[in-house]
């Protein structure tokens, strides 16, 4: 299917400053030192304007033109919106600049039952939406172009039908450059069927390739191939309504019925889902998102609806969700479960675990849940490390040779300490207004900085018991000196 | 005749026992939480897995003391390696010293919630799942609707879930099998060694449902719990009472 966009920018310009419909509008770019025409609005057009016009020229025809400077790229921004508009309707968009755009229908028409009615539904929405878009659809790209712009009737070219449709258009349609389609004119070729009965090696000699690979494109002798816009995902289920959707228990409902069709794919080729979207696409043109994630990959339907229904209450669907879109943009390997008579106790356990830690991160967020490895460093606060998956085992060992605290202040705080002698373990400290008379001592422990990492003092810890029983983690940063070394807290022992 | 009888009052004080949610634990699934004496105080003997613990912890000073034996508690508990849930808010916990304990510290996932609210909610939800072995809630207050949801939670899943309370502002009655209080206690260093002894603690059962509450003093010696020896005091008549 093409869709030309006659006055694109005009029509852009009229949705944001709807006083402007009923005027004369023109855009303007600079071209080698004067000022022409790019683009113009259907009252322009209707006084004799068209683009490549010089300004002052169209100024003298029509007196009251509002213009408007244009901007490099724009035609590109305005398609790139509405081919996302229209993956509502086909998932493969493609941008035909200037004015059109193209997509690859097969297979979409019939959800709205059937070709004719898909035609209406996309021009009549383009159009309530305010563009003058024109459609039409046939086998290849090159013949829907054409007839979408050329062809005054039938915008429907039934299947195989392309070539006889083109005969009557003139040789403008077959997306030639200028230059050529001027000399076409010269020698008096006025419709596509006159060249055809022309010889190809002829026209070759006189009109170059480029001539006889658009008349193959536009009759499908050779495939024509196109950028999309957006790639649909590997992984992408796609439900559209026809009516759009408002209550929960319907949106409910479409999530389950995409998760079920994902499901089974996912099943039928050993994946899972690590990470899933779902977009909705609203009725006004708006479109949102949630996403979910899973600690280790699963096909569950229950799970990950689940996972969903924690945050379908995100979705504000206004006036009614027209289509939603499932996907999976990571996707990862299952784990094979054996199939037993007696499901092993454990296995069960880690699947239950890893549901409800599902559950927990779609409520409170995925960064709340923290497991942590060892690693291979002295300074206490890097001695750990989080750990990235579920299944991660320590690449080291848990050092239980060093005495260390069961609390870690996040800080060190600042405390008195007085000691008997300047490099003997504190006698007295005082913490939060507390006096603590020192039993035991133990230390000093020295551990370094890492000075490849960060400059500063080495801290030298001290492991303390006081009068009542409390076990306390001191350290003295840097060597004791004048003013007496600063000493701090860091941790409580059990 | 008499035997009878006897028999019939036995049973009907199980029945009590089942209907108020205390349930002898299969001999299979028995755990050895090697607390000694203080086992005695619980009903039939036995540690109440399956049931909530609440920990109260009046100075955050003792955090530590309450970490500790909690950390001794769990690697009975998590013996079989399934994984633990520790929910807090502010988490001091040093993963490291875990290890100390006989508990891996990699079995811990810890969560770190925003409100009480939240610590709650996301205790109950996880006491519900099988999955976890033990779950460990650091929160100032709960009250019995609260503690009851939790109880009613346990006694589907059988999981164990412990609430450590820090600084509690009310002490209400709750739903929980055992109220505990762990203060640290002068070590015992081994003579001629620097440095202080293995971990000691003051452990008071202030309250276990259909037991004998007390008071016993703790070591943790070579991955073991031992008894010091069994404390001469009565339990602080103040913190009884309220409880």
């Amino acid at each position: 299917m093409a869709l030309w966009f006659r006055n694109l920018k005009t029509d852009w310009l009229a949705l944001r400053r709807p006083e402007l419909t009923a005027v004369p509008v023109v855009f303007t770019i600079p071209d080698h030192n004067r000022v022409i025409l790019s683009a113009v609005n259907g009252i322009a057009a209707g006084y004799g304007l068209c683009p490549g016009m010089r300004l002052a020229d169209a100024k003298a025809m029509v007196p009251e033109l509002q213009v408007f400077e244009d901007k490099p790229g724009r035609e590109n921004k305005l398609l790139t919106g509405i081919g996302q508009w229209c993956i509502r309707f086909s998932p493969w968009v493609a941008l035909d600049l200037p004015d059109g755009l193209l997509l690859d229908i097969s297979g979409c028409a019939h959800l709205w039952g059937g070709e004719r009615a898909y035609y209406r539904e996309v021009v009549n929405r383009l159009q309530s939406k305010g563009y003058q878009a024109r459609a039409a659809i046939a086998d290849t790209s090159g013949a829907a172009w054409a007839i979408a712009r050329f062809a005054a009737r039938n915008p429907i070219v039934p299947a195989a039908g392309q070539g006889n449709a083109l005969l009557r258009l003139p040789p403008a349609a077959l997306r030639l450059e200028g230059p050529v389609l001027d000399r076409l004119d010269k020698l008096g070729f006025v419709t596509v069927e006159s060249l055809l009965k022309i010889p190809r090696s002829n026209l070759r000699r006189r009109f170059g390739e480029d001539l006889l690979q658009r008349l193959r494109q536009a009759t499908g002798e050779t495939t024509e191939y196109l950028t999309w816009l957006q790639l649909p995902a590997d992984w992408q289920e796609r439900l559209p309504c026809l009516e759009p959707i408002r209550a929960r228990a319907g949106i409910e409902v479409a999530v389950q019925r995409l998760l079920e069709m994902l499901c089974v794919r996912l099943a039928r080729e050993g994946k899972g889902i690590r990470t899933a979207v779902l977009r909705t696409h609203r009725l006004d043109g708006k479109e949102q998102a949630v996403q979910i994630g899973t600690n280790r990959a699963t096909h569950d339907m229950f799970h990950l609806f689940k996972l969903f229904e924690l945050q379908i209450g995100q979705l504000a669907p206004g006036l009614g969700i027209e289509l939603f879109i499932l996907e999976a943009p990571h996707v990862e390997d299952v784990e094979q479960r054996q199939e037993a008579l007696w499901a092993g106790k454990k296995s069960l356990q880690e699947q239950a675990f890893a549901e409800l830690l599902d559950r927990l991160a779609g409520k409170i967020g995925a960064k709340a849940i923290r497991r942590y490895l060892p690693r291979e460093q002295h300074w206490p606060e890097r001695s750990i490390q989080p750990a990235q998956a579920l299944q991660e085992k320590p690449g080291t060992s848990w050092r239980t040779d060093l005495l260390r605290p069961t609390q870690l202040l996040a800080r060190p705080e600042p405390i008195d300490v007085s000691a008997l002698l300047p490099d003997s373990p504190p006698m007295v400290f005082r913490y939060r207004g507390e006096t603590h008379h020192i039993r035991h001592a133990e230390g000093p422990e020295r551990i370094e900085r890492e000075w490849w990492r960060e400059a500063g003092e080495h801290r030298d810890y001290y492991a303390v018991e006081d009068q009542h029983g409390g076990r306390y983690w001191l350290f003295r940063l840097g060597h004791y000196h004048r003013e007496g070394g600063q000493w701090f807290i860091h941790g409580f022992f059990s | 005749m008499l035997e009878g009888r006897k028999d019939i009052i036995k049973r009907l004080q199980q029945d009590i026992l089942q209907w108020q949610g205390i349930h002898r634990p299969a001999d299979d699934s028995l755990i050895q939480t090697g607390l000694g004496d203080l086992e005695q105080a619980f009903p039939g003997a036995v540690f109440p897995t399956g049931a909530i613990h609440e920990f109260l912890n009046m100075k955050p000073e003792h955090a530590a003391a309450c970490g500790g034996f909690l950390a001794g508690l769990l690697s009975k508990l998590m013996q079989e390696g399934s994984p633990g849930l520790w929910i807090s808010r502010s988490r001091q916990l040093f993963p490291p010293a875990l290890a100390r304990f006989g508990l891996r510290p990699e079995q811990i996932v810890f969560l770190d919630v925003r409100t009480e609210k939240e610590a709650l909610w996301a205790m109950e939800e996880a006491l519900k799942c099988e999955g976890a072995a033990a779950v460990v809630a650091e929160v100032s207050e709960l009250d019995f609707a609260q503690s009851r949801r939790l109880q009613l939670a346990v006694e589907r899943s059988r999981v164990t879930g412990f609430v450590l309370r820090h600084d509690p502002t009310a002490l209400s009655a709750t739903a929980c099998a055992a109220r505990w209080r762990i203060t640290p206690l002068l070590s015992q260093p081994e003579p001629g060694m620097p440095g202080f002894g293995y971990p000691s603690w003051r452990v008071e059962l202030l309250k276990v449902r259909n037991g004998n509450p007390g008071i016993w003093e703790l070591e943790w010696r070579r991955r073991q719990f031992v008894s010091r020896s069994r404390a001469a005091g009565t339990l602080d008549d103040t913190v009884r009472k309220v409880g």
